[in-house]
């Protein structure tokens, strides 16, 4: 009841592991730990989809969906008639980002 | 800190570049600029840090781009890599005020290195580009780059490997542990798992406040005027609610969702409110009753939409969560929020008809 962080898009292949531990290194939530052929999914519902495993897998055995879990910048998305997922952010629209 | 002899501006989507080999630093010499920096924190630095905290000027808080030295440091020393947002880079030069090493800056528009990772500018390219800039592989003989562990969103790897030669290691979240992880070589589990303690949590205050100070005066302005000062009090009590005692108390709320935890915040404040609207003897009792049934239903509503917002401001919600808690909760929030605000107009309205 009132876990809304129960489920996410992380998806784990170990047969695509190569055991190099980069997942281990980059997580900030200890979603990997070390096993002996390939690295463990220890704790896969404290995974908040940052992205950072899937980016630095070498060899394609993580993948997510990853994003920024702002309410915000979705809510503003959604206002202006964009994708929730477009991966807006609203904490520098200012007008002075180049891009 | 000397950082004029860089005039050019640099966008980090300008230009799509290829991979360049590997170059012999022995037979060349670096011609690009490097700034000088020192582990010293100033009063105006500070000073900056404290604006930033306050959300004044918010996006010029920044430093060049482009690669620092840091003491004396020579072709063996570490490279680490830092985003140029003040407080990013700030914090870097404070935790190594006494070793010799390079920073390599980032043009991250002035973000701090979590939210430019997360958007991208934090990224492969732009550390390629930088690499590639401050001519790194003829003022180093060695080929190791220390990234931030929370830049890893951004960065990928292998793949700056694959087009500078530069082998990237995840340093420590934190740039207080720089030092420990320098001496190491390695990151401990305890220093790779991100936190959000009390201290980080209240930092935060002052912004959050300053997103909501505007219509926060006038919506108690207003509401002195036409529903007396114990409504105008309500007001600030809600914002406050939402934005002082939830950041202070999130680990201790229960419920895990961001929304529920604000709305029992929010039930918790309005209860008073609502007691003293209830047993207000000036009153008739149907202008009692309405009066004590809005403040629960408008005060939950509001704090948790402002708590729900929070959730961008921390780093422990993924963005499936967050989905999900908008098409959870939003409807009912809009629903009770808009009921007590027809409530309000309704008790409005009666009064001055002198009817309840």
């Amino acid at each position: 009841m009132f876990n809304s962080y129960l489920e996410n898009t992380l998806e784990y292949y170990p047969e695509n592991c190569i055991n190099c531990h980069r997942c281990i290194q980059v997580c900030p939530h200890n979603v990997f730990t070390e096993g002996n052929d390939h690295v463990k999914l220890t704790n896969p519902t404290s995974c908040i989809e940052c992205g950072a495993c899937a980016q630095n897998c070498p060899n394609e055995a993580i993948k997510v969906e990853a994003g920024v879990g702002c309410a915000w910048a979705m809510i503003r998305a959604a206002l202006k008639g964009k994708e929730m997922d477009s991966g807006e952010c609203g904490c520098d629209d200012d007008g002075k980002s180049c891009c | 800190m000397d950082n004029n002899k860089d005039n050019s501006k640099f966008c980090s989507c300008d230009t799509k570049f290829q991979a360049f080999p590997l170059m012999n630093f022995s037979h060349s010499y670096p011609s690009s600029d490097i700034f000088s920096t020192t582990g010293k924190l100033e009063f105006r630095d500070r000073f900056d840090h404290f604006l930033a905290r306050m959300g004044i000027d918010r996006m010029n808080h920044v430093v060049k781009p482009g690669l620092y030295k840091l003491g004396d440091p020579d072709k063996t020393s570490d490279i680490i890599v830092s985003a140029n947002y003040k407080l990013s880079f700030d914090s870097v030069r404070d935790s190594l005020q006494h070793i010799d090493c390079y920073i390599l800056v980032l043009d991250t528009k002035g973000i701090n290195v979590w939210c430019a990772a997360g958007k991208g500018t934090f990224g492969t390219d732009e550390l390629v580009k930088r690499i590639r800039l401050a001519e790194l592989t003829k003022r180093v003989e060695h080929r190791r780059l220390i990234v931030p562990q929370l830049g890893a969103p951004g960065i990928s790897a292998h793949e700056v490997f694959n087009r500078s030669g530069f082998k990237v290691e995840y340093g420590p979240i934190k740039a207080s542990d720089l030092p420990e992880y320098l001496n190491e070589r390695k990151t401990t589990p305890e220093m790779r798992k991100v936190k959000f303690p009390l201290k980080d949590r209240l930092i935060l205050i002052p912004i959050e406040l300053s997103h909501l100070l505007l219509p926060t005066i006038v919506l108690t302005l207003i509401l002195y005027f036409f529903a007396g000062p114990l409504a105008s009090l309500a007001v600030i009590t809600t914002v406050l609610a939402g934005t002082v005692l939830f950041p202070t108390l999130l680990p201790f709320i229960p419920t895990s969702d961001f929304t529920t935890k604000g709305f029992i915040l929010g039930i918790i404040v309005a209860i008073p409110f609502s007691i003293l609207y209830l047993t207000d003897p000036n009153t008739s009792p149907g202008a009692s009753i309405l009066g004590s049934i809005i403040p629960l239903l408008i005060i939950p509503s509001v704090t948790a939409y402002i708590t729900l917002n929070f959730t961008g401001a921390t780093p422990l919600t993924s963005k499936s969560g967050v989905k999900k808690e908008i098409y959870r909760y939003i409807p009912i929030l809009a629903f009770m929020g808009g009921a007590g605000i027809i409530l309000l107009l309704l008790l409005g309205t009666l009064s001055f008809l002198e009817v309840i």
